[in-house]
């Protein structure tokens, strides 16, 4: 009972470090369409030019404060470790959530990537139980380490009889 | 036995749905082909184009039973339907967790009954296979066929020639109905009854003042100071809820009856005109729920909730088919579910309270909503947006709140007890969830920035089974390892700081 006192260590492994340059383009595009329509709106609009620069100012002080503090710190909260026995992940900012699987219990083991992932070679593994609350997200992964992952979670999950409910 | 012989075969519905499915279609397409009545008048044609509208809805219906056959193998279930999409939907017979059979009125009065057969595929909709309808003896025997017999594998002579045996766990007798006005289902229908009334009214152009009765019970309602007009619509709600919500409840439980069968099955009848008969594998039960509705809990009632793969609970546990007791006498349901549970520890044992921290969560946050709806209505009065009497009424709901507060802070607490994990929360709806330790598939803890800084967390069991979730909320970080430590040894292990 000791032990337990000291609390829920966060899992070892951090994501890819590529993962930060991946997410920083990321934030960088999705900001890009309030900043052009903005900058439309400016066009358009003849009078209160003023206002129109404090407003274009404001979002790209926000932007800017998003796209570099964003994937700095999405990188040292998302965490994850697995375990001959278990997954185990952590994400979230203010609200962290953790979640742990037994790998007797994983039913899918998926690997996704996206265009863009691909170009920075990385992976997204998603790792379901049969419960519709439980799935374990992996987001930013290396993409020979996903490989690796998945391949082990399979091997273990096969290992089991039964459905797993 | 007659089944056995004729399994492999494609079977049919009942030959009577050729007069049923045509009535459930134009049922169901009444607006649409009213709507081709008024379309249809700016040409002069509006009766013809909804006779043809008709025809083609009855025509569709009768095709339905041309185009659907299934069939019963030892290993699977098949259906086979669609006219224009074909499909084949198949059911591996060890899968199949719940069969219910249902009868409304039209099925009755012809002796036929639908079957529905449930998987343990929670997350996806209408994926079951659905049989519309067959005669009520043969969808019995479909149902014994189904859960009572090994789908596969080498046949056991005293098992077959043995018939199951059944027990009763529970009846409602009639004096039951006392807890129907307290259940607030009526709130729905007589919201919807007032709907549609003032709609009809609206649509017809009648004034309801100027019936004649109607009238003079308006006049007289006109005249009375305002303190009154409002208690005396307020009674009248009241009345016409709990009415409504007895009348449901007299519908949805008259003849109401839990059993357990022998061959390892859950068998639940009930209703007055639409009959359902739903039978739950106990393999697939991983535990039991008693729900508390803040007004039930007041007359001392409760309602008993199976938590099992295959049935979703998401549509209501009434429809979805997973209620073992509807509301009656507490002790009742505690009853009931320590039958089911084979224990009666879990539902009956003290529970760990979360602490003064939880306590206070629970307080800043619904006594700070409050106080920021009536800050916010003084603003906004201040600045001539609302009448006085919006900040007023608003100043009774920081108490209100803190009553809630109270409650909820009182029900929170969990227990580790045998193999069960049990959690209870909640206060408009308390419930205190017992799920079997090897029904949880996994641990989630959610620890937000404010749970942090208070060195609390909300463990959440996730399961397969139920709502999928048990959560214990706000419990102290150190007692939720614990929690998770003795409910599943070992897991957590690897994972703990030394």
């Amino acid at each position: 009972m000791q032990s337990t006192e000291a609390g829920l260590r966060p899992p070892r492994h951090l994501v890819s470090r590529k993962a930060i340059g991946y997410w920083t383009l990321r934030a960088l595009a999705g900001w890009l369409i309030p900043l052009a329509a903005q900058v439309i709106w400016m066009l358009q609009d003849e009078g209160r030019l003023s206002w129109h620069v404090a407003g274009l100012v404001l979002t790209m002080v926000l932007a800017a404060a998003h796209v570099v503090i964003m994937p700095q710190w999405r990188f040292r909260v998302h965490r994850w470790e697995a375990t001959p026995e278990a997954v185990y992940t952590q994400s979230g900012w203010f609200n962290q959530e953790r979640r742990i699987a037994p790998v007797s219990r994983v039913q899918t083991v998926d690997s996704q990537r996206g265009p863009l992932e691909q170009l920075f070679g990385l992976a997204n593994v998603t790792v379901t139980t049969a419960s519709a609350a439980g799935p374990l997200k992996i987001h930013g992964l290396d993409h020979q380490t996903a490989r690796r992952l998945v391949d082990e979670l399979t091997e273990g999950a096969h290992g089991d009889p039964g459905d797993a409910t | 036995m007659t089944a056995t012989h004729g399994t492999e075969e494609w079977r049919r519905l009942s030959t009577r749905m050729l007069v049923i499915h045509p009535i459930q279609e134009l049922l169901r397409a009444w607006p649409v082909l009213i709507g081709l009545v008024f379309a249809g008048t700016a040409g002069g044609h509006g009766s013809w184009w909804s006779l043809a509208g008709a025809a083609f809805v009855v025509g569709a219906g009768m095709l339905r039973w041309f185009t659907t056959t299934y069939r019963v193998t030892p290993e699977q279930v098949q259906v086979r339907k669609g006219f224009v999409r074909r499909q084949v939907l198949t059911v591996p017979r060890d899968r199949i967790r719940t069969v219910d059979v249902t009868a409304n009125a039209l099925h009755r009065s012809l002796g036929l009954a639908k079957i529905e057969v449930g998987t343990g595929r929670t997350d996806r909709k209408d994926d079951g296979v659905k049989l519309d309808a067959l005669h009520a003896v043969e969808a019995a025997g479909l149902r014994d066929e189904l859960l009572h017999r090994p789908a596969a594998g080498p046949p056991q002579a005293a098992e077959v020639s043995a018939p199951p045996r059944q027990t009763l766990l529970a009846r409602v007798p009639t004096g039951w109905v006392r807890y129907g006005p307290f259940t607030l289902t009526g709130l729905v229908t007589v919201g919807v009854i007032a709907g549609v009334a003032g709609r009809a009214a609206n649509e017809a152009h009648l004034d309801p003042g100027r019936l004649g009765p109607l009238s003079t019970l308006l006049d007289r309602w006109e005249r009375a100071p305002v303190t009154a007009e409002i208690a005396m619509l307020v009674a009248a709600l009241v009345v016409a809820v709990a009415v409504a919500s007895t009348i449901g409840y007299v519908l949805a439980f008259y003849r109401f009856r839990l059993s357990r069968n022998s061959a390892g099955t859950l068998h639940i009848t009930r209703g007055l005109i639409t009959t359902r008969a739903i039978t739950i594998e106990e393999r697939r039960l991983r535990g039991v729920e008693l729900s508390e509705p803040l007004l039930l809990r007041a007359v001392r009632g409760a309602r008993c909730i199976a938590i099992t793969t295959g049935l979703r609970v998401g549509r209501g546990a009434e429809r979805g088919g997973s209620l073992l007791l509807p509301p009656g006498p507490r002790k009742e349901a505690q009853r009931v579910a320590a039958e089911v549970l084979g224990d009666a520890a879990p539902l009956t044992c003290p529970l760990s309270p979360h602490g003064p921290r939880a306590t206070w969560r629970r307080f800043s946050r619904a006594v700070g909503v409050a106080a920021l709806i009536v800050a916010a209505s003084l603003a906004l009065w201040a600045l001539g947006v609302l009448p006085p009497w919006a900040w007023q009424l608003s100043l009774a709901l920081p108490p209100a709140a803190a009553l809630l507060a109270f409650d909820r802070a009182y029900a929170l607490g969990h227990a580790v007890r045998g193999a069960t994990l049990v959690s209870r929360r909640g206060s408009l709806v308390r419930r205190r969830s017992a799920l079997s330790c090897d029904g949880i598939i996994g641990w989630n803890l959610r620890r937000s920035f404010f749970q942090r800084r208070a060195g609390l967390a909300t463990l959440v069991a996730t399961t397969a089974a139920g709502r999928q979730r048990v959560e214990v909320q706000d419990v102290e970080l150190g007692e939720a390892l614990r929690t998770a430590e003795a409910a599943l040894p070992g897991l957590l292990t690897p994972f703990l700081q030394r």
